[in-house]
């Protein structure tokens, strides 16, 4: 045995705890989840049946952590785990999984297979399996600070662009602020026009609010990776400046995952609780307007249509807020079918839209939005979510489509009413 | 050995057996599996929100919105087996009588013929599942020997009690030891094969709702 697969078969024996032997002792092998799968339903493939990715991990568990099967591998009765077999499992792990976590929602006898996806990753990482494109990004995550290589200078372009077009000061490392606002390298890069939006947000809410220089990713490719050590190095980060700056509250940008990362792993993965609060800018936004800080004027007045990031509705909670400020200003706001928790993904979360070899994959479950869109015949679409935000958009140049992408948190920006004040 | 030894076989010490060895089995599972442990959540749980882990027990009892449309045959024929055998189970008066012989409680039951019309329609549930599981791509590549052999598992107790109750195939008491011995191999099995499930899919469906609670979301 390599040394490497032993290192992966190390990582699948720590990613099994009680639920995980749970989930496999449960699995009927109904098939169901194949229906609630995007890579399923689009391409007809039973290979991306989602239980079926977690195969080699389910080896591991029945074969070491089960009577019956220490019998039969005792006897020689069972197959062992392979490199051959890692290797031909990686694109089934990441390249047809976005950790979505529909599948989850559907699996009749209640398994998490996402999670089981997420912990599977991490024997997969070890084992050197993960694909080119995400360890490009983690190693320069870890390096630079940035998956997209985005230092500090380009930040600071951006927040001088944003203060001569907002005419707001956009204040860095602020003792004692509110809020920590966090980017993701897309706005950073795409959509910095979210900056001039926080800029206009916080004015408006009578909030104090810093950018910090040695904190300012939100993303993180360690955990897209399945690499909870390089996960929590990026985490901490993060934790390292809201305690230095003694802010009150993390803001988690428009990106899902960053989400994940920040609130719900982040402290699993630092190994202790946060001293402050982590809310997605939606929950800030949201928390603005129910308190009266957020006064808003003007309506859009095209049909417009939210898509639900999966990490910040179905796995994060945040499902009802961008339809209440939507309701404030968007009288044509018109939902999908399935909308909300059962939400289709964009297909590019999860590290897949940082990995290249799943480009064409990806192109090919887009068509479950596509069909979505095309049913509801709505020509705008908000997210909350720079990554579907991105993907989304090349997928609609790549399929001819006249769809407009916009970010809530800028379209809310867009109608504050300026002559109010908190 | 008779039919009759059989039959007192079947009914005493093969049944003590199988209900100790199914028992002892579902211990070691549950030990084996709970025994794995789950490390504590240190992400600040979002309060007020419509999951739990109990919830999503009785929850996922039910198709989510859309799934029903995208296998109803799955769904149709997973309600009708399961819920058909626990009636046939539990309310098939000679059951009853059983089970008050061994904890002493009894209950009302059904009558015999509707019993016996649940029994068919519980088979032919079973078959189409089968018939599904052989022909549907994903199901048939997901599909191992142990699927197979827990689907013959089921459909042994099922199909004996039916031929003994008609007094078909073989001499009755004959067939009545074979129906209870059926059963009874379906016990000894039932803790190392898929059949757990019985068991293990309310920790199952429990952590998952629990889970998603903490975010916020009732799974």
């Amino acid at each position: 045995m390599s040394a490497s697969l032993a290192r992966g078969l190390n990582a699948f024996r720590e990613a099994i705890d009680a639920p995980v032997a749970s989930f496999f002792s449960s699995c009927v092998h109904c098939g169901l989840c194949a229906q609630a799968c995007l890579f399923y339903t689009e391409t007809g493939d039973p290979r991306y049946t989602p239980i079926r990715k977690l195969e080699p991990l389910r080896r591991v568990w029945k074969q070491e952590y089960t009577l019956l099967g220490r019998l039969q591998k005792l006897l020689g009765l069972s197959r062992p785990v392979t490199d051959a077999e890692l290797a031909e499992w990686s694109p089934l792990v990441y390249d047809s999984c976005t950790l979505c976590g529909r599948c989850s929602m559907v699996c009749p006898v209640g398994n998490d297979i996402t999670l089981m996806v997420r912990k599977m990753r991490e024997g997969m990482s070890a084992a050197g399996h993960a694909p080119d494109g995400l360890i490009e990004a983690t190693t320069r995550a870890i390096e630079s600070g940035s998956p997209a290589g985005v230092k500090w200078v380009t930040v600071l372009a951006q927040i001088k662009r944003m203060q001569t077009q907002f005419g707001i000061d956009i204040p860095v490392n602020r003792q004692g602020a509110d809020y920590l606002v966090l980017m993701s390298s897309w706005e950073i890069l795409n959509y910095p026009e979210y900056l001039g939006a926080i800029a206009k947000i916080m004015r408006q809410a009578g909030a104090t609010w810093t950018l910090c220089d040695h904190a300012y990713e939100a993303t993180n490719s360690g955990i897209q990776i399945g690499a909870s050590d390089l996960a929590g190095v990026l985490v901490g980060r993060i934790v390292t400046a809201a305690e230095e700056l003694k802010v009150k509250c993390v803001i988690s940008p428009e990106c899902g995952h960053a989400y994940s990362a920040i609130r719900w792993e982040g402290p699993n993965l630092v190994g202790r609780k946060f001293g402050f609060e982590v809310k997605h800018v939606l929950e800030v936004l949201d928390d603005f307007r129910r308190a009266g800080r957020l006064k808003l004027k003007g309506s859009v007045d095209q049909p417009l249509t939210y898509h639900d990031p999966c990490q910040i509705s179905r796995r994060g909670g945040v499902y009802q807020q961008p339809r209440t400020l939507l309701h404030d200003f968007a009288p044509e706001f018109r939902e999908m079918s399935d909308a909300g928790v059962m939400n289709w993904c964009c297909g590019g979360g999860g590290g897949v839209s940082a990995n290249e070899r799943a480009e064409p994959l990806r192109f090919i479950a887009f068509k479950r939005k596509k069909a979505q869109l095309d049913e509801l015949g709505v020509k705008t679409v908000v997210t909350a979510c720079a990554n579907c935000r991105v993907v989304m958009e090349e997928a609609i140049e790549h399929y001819h489509m006249d769809v407009e992408l916009l970010g809530l948190t800028e379209l809310v920006a867009e109608h504050l009413d300026d002559g109010a004040s908190a | 050995m008779n039919n009759l030894e059989l039959l007192t076989f079947a009914r005493g010490t093969a049944l003590d057996w199988s209900l100790a060895l199914c028992c002892a089995g579902i211990v070691l599972r549950l030990f084996e599996t709970l025994g794995l442990g789950r490390q504590a959540d240190l992400a600040m749980p979002r309060q007020g929100g419509p999951g739990s882990g109990w919830r999503t027990i009785v929850t996922r009892s039910l198709p989510p919105p859309g799934m029903f449309q995208r296998d109803a045959l799955t769904y149709v024929a997973g309600y009708v087996f399961h819920l058909g055998l626990f009636a046939i189970v539990v309310l098939f008066v000679p059951h009853i009588q059983l089970i008050r012989g061994v904890i002493g409680v009894s209950w009302p039951g059904l009558s015999s013929p509707l019993v016996d019309a649940l029994t068919v329609a519980t088979l032919a549930a079973l078959l189409a599942l089968l018939l599904h599981r052989l022909s549907h791509p994903v199901k048939r590549m997901l599909s191992g020997f142990e699927d197979y052999l827990s689907w013959l598992l089921t459909v042994l107790p099922l199909l004996t009690g039916y031929l003994a109750y008609h007094h078909l195939l073989l001499e009755y008491t004959l067939m009545l030891a074979v129906h209870i011995l059926s059963v009874e191999l379906l016990l000894v099995c039932l803790p190392f094969t898929k059949l757990f499930h019985a068991v293990s899919l309310f920790l199952a469906r429990w952590y998952t709702g629990d889970a998603y609670a903490r975010r916020g979301t009732a799974a």
